[in-house]
């Protein structure tokens, strides 16, 4: 379904003056296969470029080197609106506007509407109202978006990326701020509309526990290169970890769903452990 | 979608049926007040006579011209405030109406006007527009893209330098061009050339009809530049484009009828408020609002301390301030929200 090539991704610096011209990529000969139907979650230490993979993914930024193909199309040779029916993005922030739930969720209808229709079709409007069932926000579909909570936020975000009928859905931490229910309740309609409707999901996740749970496969992604692809028993054991992410962790099994579980191990106690050690480094203060 | 669709063109309804009576209210008053009944008489056989003058010489192309630009400044004004994301552009922020005002300022010191005919203030004034709008659109292109922000900063500070010009050429004019100056860009709907006014007439009711090829653009413009690409929009050519539009709209507006400001701020903030975010309803409302707004203030204008006239742009500052603010502060009464 989604295929990255040799990718190579940075951002130009906006005061260029010359010497700085030999730019620094953020990503770095990246090459991943999503296939139809997964789940595939992306994960790595902060400024290990998740966010910029999305990005070169939904065609914001402009790939140095390499190629992004859907279905073996280059998205830089599709239409704006052609990719816009194909890949469907929730961000992980928006800015609010005066407009209803309802209203809101129907922009998502855009990339649908033919050359000098004015108003959406009756089509459109079941569509808008079918995504604002499934994500179970039907009961706010009239109020204001600015007024309702952060994790309904999160779930309209996602019916408006439905009601652009995508084939892959690409979600940028969708469980940030979020409390425990709410990233639960996100979470499972992700993987109720995978196994549902057969939607290619990519998303990126912070929370390794979550992505454990809910990805059939992860990429960990290290300093803008890919570190390993592979199920979430390959990649989340506490070697890796502590490889990439500098932090000692307890990897057991969740005893509900075998995935791996993460636990993390305070610092504060290693330190007491080498306490005897490092006191002669105390004692000279 | 039929309800919205029915609300919109009750919308669209009210809102012409206020701009009719503004007009007929704007034929009626004035130095020498005709009944609305007499109009009727007057339009059939009273030609010739001075009221059939009167109302056709002078208040029914003052009234055009209002709709006209009224219409215009509004509409640019609606385009900017949604594609910046910002609510406090308006048409004059990105420093045409400082071009415009520039172009006039040198052909009323060089006396152009006097050697080249009277037509060449409102040319020189475009002249001028155009200038500062290739200036600013290039200046805050790079590499193909458009930065909003930068636009509107270049946009500002051409709007300092271009006013601290006209106070400099202001400092250095004579006294009778010095006033020649100031009565332009104080800005006046007066304007005897007919084909000037059609000019505007059209060029500003196609400003329209172009417009609302981008109105969905634009909805999707609302939730951000990165969110409207992901909705399929060519942001990049979208963004040129609203651009162009606008300054055009404005450019030709300053032009004619000088700086009249307020108009393209308060009017398209007074529509979001009643007719919400949607610019397919917006972006006429605008347009018609814009249009009444301006004929309203300059029969004002003109009549309240008649026989002498105030500048329009006066009478639009006071009354469009004041009313916005009301409007601001008992926001919650109005929308009975």
């Amino acid at each position: 379904m989604l295929k990255i090539q040799n990718l190579s991704c940075g951002y130009d610096t906006i005061f260029s003056f010359g010497q700085q011209k030999n730019l620094e990529f953020v990503l770095q000969d990246i090459n991943l296969t999503v296939e139809k139907g997964q789940i595939f979650g992306i994960i790595g230490p902060n400024g290990a470029g998740k966010t910029t993979l999305l990005k070169a993914i939904s065609r914001i930024l402009k790939p140095k080197k390499g190629k992004i193909l859907l279905d073996g199309k280059d998205i830089w040779q599709m239409s704006f609106r052609g990719l816009a029916k194909k890949i469907a993005l929730v961000p992980q922030t928006f800015n609010s506007i005066d407009m209803t739930v309802e209203e809101f969720v129907l922009l998502g209808r855009i990339p649908h509407i033919k050359k000098f229709q004015f108003l959406e079709s009756k089509e459109d409007l079941k569509v808008a109202q079918n995504c604002i069932k499934l994500t179970e926000i039907w009961e706010l579909k009239d109020q204001l978006i600015s007024n309702i909570s952060g994790g309904e936020r999160q779930l309209a975000l996602i019916a408006k990326a439905l009601t652009q009928q995508p084939r892959l859905l690409l979600l940028d931490e969708p469980s940030l701020h979020l409390d425990i229910a709410h990233q639960v309740k996100i979470l499972d309609l992700i993987k109720r509309l995978n196994e549902e409707f057969k939607l290619t999901v990519v998303m990126v996740l912070h929370d390794l526990n979550l992505a454990s749970e809910y990805c059939e496969k992860l990429v960990l992604l290290n300093e803008g290169k890919v570190y390993q692809v592979g199920t979430p028993k390959e990649i989340l054991n506490s070697h890796i970890i502590k490889e990439v992410y500098k932090t000692e962790v307890l990897v057991e099994e969740n005893p509900f769903s075998s995935k791996p579980y993460i636990l993390l191990v305070s610092q504060k106690r290693e330190v007491s452990n080498e306490k005897r050690v490092n006191s002669d480094l105390y004692g000279r203060w | 979608m039929r309800n919205k669709l029915i609300y919109w063109l009750i919308w669209i309804f009210v809102l012409v049926i206020i701009l009719l009576c503004v007009s007929i209210f704007s034929l009626c008053v004035g130095s020498a007040s005709i009944s609305f009944k007499k109009i009727f008489s007057l339009i059939l056989e009273g030609k010739y006579t001075t009221e059939y003058a009167i109302i056709f010489n002078i208040r029914l192309p003052r009234i055009i011209l209002g709709f006209a630009i009224g219409g215009a400044l509004s509409l640019a004004g609606v385009i900017l405030q949604g594609m910046f994301r910002n609510p406090l552009v308006e048409p004059y922020t990105l420093g045409i109406s400082g071009g415009a005002a520039l172009g006039v300022c040198l052909n009323i010191i060089l006396k152009l006007n006097s050697i080249i005919g009277i037509l060449s203030i409102p040319f020189s004034g475009f002249l001028g527009a155009i200038l500062v709008i290739i200036l600013v659109y290039f200046l805050s292109l790079r590499k193909g893209v458009l930065r909003i922000q930068g636009l509107l900063l270049i946009g500002v500070m051409i709007s300092f330098i271009a006013s601290s010009l006209i106070m400099l050429l202001m400092a250095i004019s004579e006294i009778e061009d010095f006033h020649g100056i100031i009565f332009w860009i104080m800005g006046s709907l007066e304007e005897p050339n007919w084909i000037l006014i059609k000019l505007v007439l059209s060029l500003s009711i196609l400003g329209l009809v172009t417009s609302y090829f981008f109105c969905f653009d634009l909805n999707a413009l609302s939730l951000g530049e990165e969110e409207a690409l992901h909705l399929g929009i060519n942001v990049e050519r979208t963004k040129k484009f609203l651009f162009l539009l606008a300054s055009l709209l404005t450019g030709f507006s300053v032009s004619v009828a000088g700086i009249i400001g307020f108009v393209g701020l308060v009017v398209p903030h007074f529509m979001r408020m009643f007719v919400g975010q949607d610019h397919r309803i917006l972006l006429i409302s605008s347009f018609l609002g814009g249009a009444s707004f301006l004929i309203l203030s300059d029969t004002i204008a003109r009549t309240i301390i008649s026989p002498l006239e105030l500048p329009v742009g006066v009478i639009t500052g006071i009354i469009g301030g004041s009313i916005f603010i009301y409007a601001l502060t008992k926001k919650d009464f109005i929308l009975g929200r």
